[in-house]
């Protein structure tokens, strides 16, 4: 008991204090790397990151895989880019238009999680992946709107207007901000009933409604909120590439590498994302700078080695070792006792 | 309409073929082969490397790809799909296969480049022409039947034929269909249920060897097709209901021939007749035409 005790109020302390560390590090990083090259890397790495955590909380505590986020993301880019030149807005005013962006994401998901999560498993799999093809077909076709194939050629009327060294600045600090955002929204959701009544959907949906779960309410309502964070680093990608055509807004590799960051990291888990986007997102622009199409086949072996190797992620098997480390550790008392599985929850509900 | 109604089963029985490998799969491992699209190219362009640089015709190439897809087939699922286990194998299946597919894009890429080719036959381009007949009181245009997809038909009724009398004349079909109705109770019974999988990895695989050289000779092609097959697969095989071959041989036609008619006045928006057909489909009955109840189960 008197370990218990002390153990939760040293993780009471160290838990927040490790928080701060990080955001220090995440608001010091472009005034420390003021190269473009790492600046422009760590745009893209919390651009992907707020998309795992954003599909994470949906996907990951659902257990409903949707490999169709894309349809969210491209909607925003091309929102915005649509509503950036229309309008003619210009400098860090762009950046409003985000909400409105993620607005539009959610609004879209409405219909689509409507009609996709009648199915389950392997068909709603498949359900997305349809979607997906439906928006980039869209994308394609009406071209009076999105430009077809080309994409939207026509650049803003005046870009941000600030100086060129430390031109990537605006766009790292919201993508910095639209990511802990998302992480601190997706921890709230895993902390609460809501959260609770998903992670019961996936262990056993039927069970779950017979205890009272509005199964479709509570899965739409996750479904909804995956998609708004997703659209607004949509639309934040496009004001930072100032381009946006129907084959790189509507990535199917993106919906691929989002699922592997959070399976590299720990599915449903909150930490999970975030260190999967850290480690693959850097790797796979490191690949990308390289000529040949070598890199093409690195990323499949590396992408194979990760879930063949460390089928469970990074994070709930390194806590549930830390848990099993300490337990011997410490030799007696109620960790000693706690049974492998019941560690394992703990280091679940802790992740 | 004619035509394209001719155009749309014949070339809906390759299809249809394709689908079959990808749902008996599914059938017998529980899993999605999201591969299957671009092993399709990669078949494609095995018959166009034989054709190019040895001289062999596609026809009999195939004596060559059938074999090396069979083989490519059964060695993925013995060193990746057989490895995975608990309770995300199935999302996981679904990025294992994709990981392959990046894999042999990237080869692929790498040895043909980007730009698109098509294989060169003699029979790529002829065709036999039907004249116009009335049917009962409606009068039907003459249409020709281009020979290619004459063939391709023909081959993929004689393999569906072969499918057929495998799953339900020989041994092995009968521990293929037990295997796919009760994994642990066939194992009880004591089929090698790991062996079974191989070769059903195998067979859906092979499939895509005669698939691959129909689509090689009558569409230009490069590694990016693979997308563009796979979402029609997928598309077929969940209309068909999962794990029915039957189911997933009537959803190819229907698909295909819908395709080749809306081509007919609006090129641009033909493919997304399948997910249009698709959703609805699902609104109305959420296991698909032919699926099983049990597939709906979390």
């Amino acid at each position: 008991m008197n370990t218990a005790l002390s153990r939760s109020a040293s993780t009471a302390l160290l838990r927040p204090a490790g928080i701060l560390v990080l955001l220090a590090i995440g608001v010091a990083y472009p005034l420390v790397f003021t190269n473009a090259v790492a600046t422009n890397d760590a745009i893209y790495t919390l651009i992907f990151m707020t998309w795992a955590v954003a599909w994470n909380a949906f996907s990951g505590y659902s257990g409903y895989i949707s490999l169709g986020h894309a349809v969210f993301f491209g909607s925003g880019a091309y929102f915005t880019g649509i509503a950036t030149v229309d309008w003619g807005w210009t400098g860090s005013k762009v950046f409003w238009l985000l909400p409105l962006a993620g607005l539009l994401g959610g609004a879209i998901a409405v219909p689509v999680g409507l009609l996709a999560l009648r199915v389950r498993r392997h068909t709603f799999v498949v359900i997305t992946i349809a979607f997906f093809f439906i928006f980039q077909l869209l994308a394609y076709n009406l071209q009076s709107i999105t430009g077809g194939t080309s994409g939207l050629l026509e650049p803003p009327a005046a870009t941000i207007g600030y100086a060129v060294a430390t031109y990537n600045n605006p766009f790292y600090y919201v993508a910095f901000g639209l990511a802990v955002g998302t992480i601190a929204i997706a921890w709230l959701i895993r902390r609460s009933r809501f959260g609770l009544q998903l992670r019961a959907i996936r262990d056993d949906e039927d069970r779950a409604r017979s205890l009272g779960v509005h199964a479709m309410r509570v899965k739409l309502g996750a479904f909804v909120f995956s998609a708004v964070p997703v659209a607004m680093v949509g639309g934040l990608w496009w004001y930072y590439t100032t381009i946006v055509d129907p084959a790189s807004g509507f990535d199917p590799l993106n919906d691929v590498a989002i699922a592997l960051m959070a399976f590299l990291g720990g599915l449903g888990t909150v930490a999970g994302p975030v260190l999967g986007a850290l480690v693959i997102e850097p790797t796979y622009l490191t690949f990308q700078q390289q000529a040949s199409y070598w890199y093409w086949m690195a990323y499949g072996a590396l992408f194979l080695i990760i879930i063949l190797l460390l089928p469970r992620g990074v994070i709930p098997t390194a806590t549930e070792q830390f848990g099993k480390w300490r337990a011997r550790w410490r030799g007696r008392g109620v960790h000693a006792a706690a049974s492998p599985a019941a560690i394992s929850d703990r280091a679940e509900d802790l992740a | 309409m004619a035509q394209a109604i001719t155009d749309g089963i014949l070339g809906g029985m390759v299809y249809a073929l394709m689908a079959a490998g990808l749902t008996l799969i599914f059938g017998v491992m529980d899993i999605i082969n999201i591969a299957q699209g671009i092993l399709v190219i990669l078949a494609a362009y095995l018959s166009y490397a034989l054709s190019v640089h040895l001289h062999i015709n596609p026809l009999l190439g195939l004596l060559i790809t059938v074999p090396v897809m069979f083989v490519l087939g059964v060695t993925v699922e013995w060193a990746f799909l057989r490895r995975l286990r608990g309770r995300e194998r199935t999302a996981m299946s679904l990025l294992v296969s994709y990981a392959v597919a990046v894999i042999i894009e990237g080869a692929l890429y790498q040895v043909f480049g980007a730009t698109p080719v098509a294989i060169q036959s003699s029979y790529a381009n002829s065709s036999v022409h039907v004249p116009g007949f009335h049917l009962l009181f409606i009068h039907v245009a003459g249409f020709y039947l281009a020979n290619i997809y004459l063939i391709g038909a023909g081959l993929a009724i004689a393999a569906f034929a072969v499918i057929y009398l495998t799953l339900y004349r020989t041994k092995f079909g009968r521990s293929i269909r037990a295997t796919m109705q009760d994994k642990v109770a066939a194992r009880l019974i004591g089929i090698n249920v790991n062996r079974v999988a191989a070769l059903t990895f195998g067979i859906g695989v092979a499939v895509t060897a005669l698939g691959g050289m129909v689509y090689g000779v009558t569409n230009a092609f490069n590694p990016d097709s693979g997308y563009d097959l796979i979402s029609r697969l997928l598309s077929i095989v969940i209309l068909g209901g999962l794990g029915s071959i039957g189911g997933a041989m009537v959803a190819a036609l229907f698909m295909v021939t819908a395709e080749e008619i809306v081509n007919l006045w609006q090129p641009n928006w033909a493919t997304v007749v399948y997910y249009a057909v698709l959703v609805i489909v699902l609104l109305v009955k959420p296991v698909g035409l032919f699926g099983k109840r049990e597939a709906r189960a979390q």
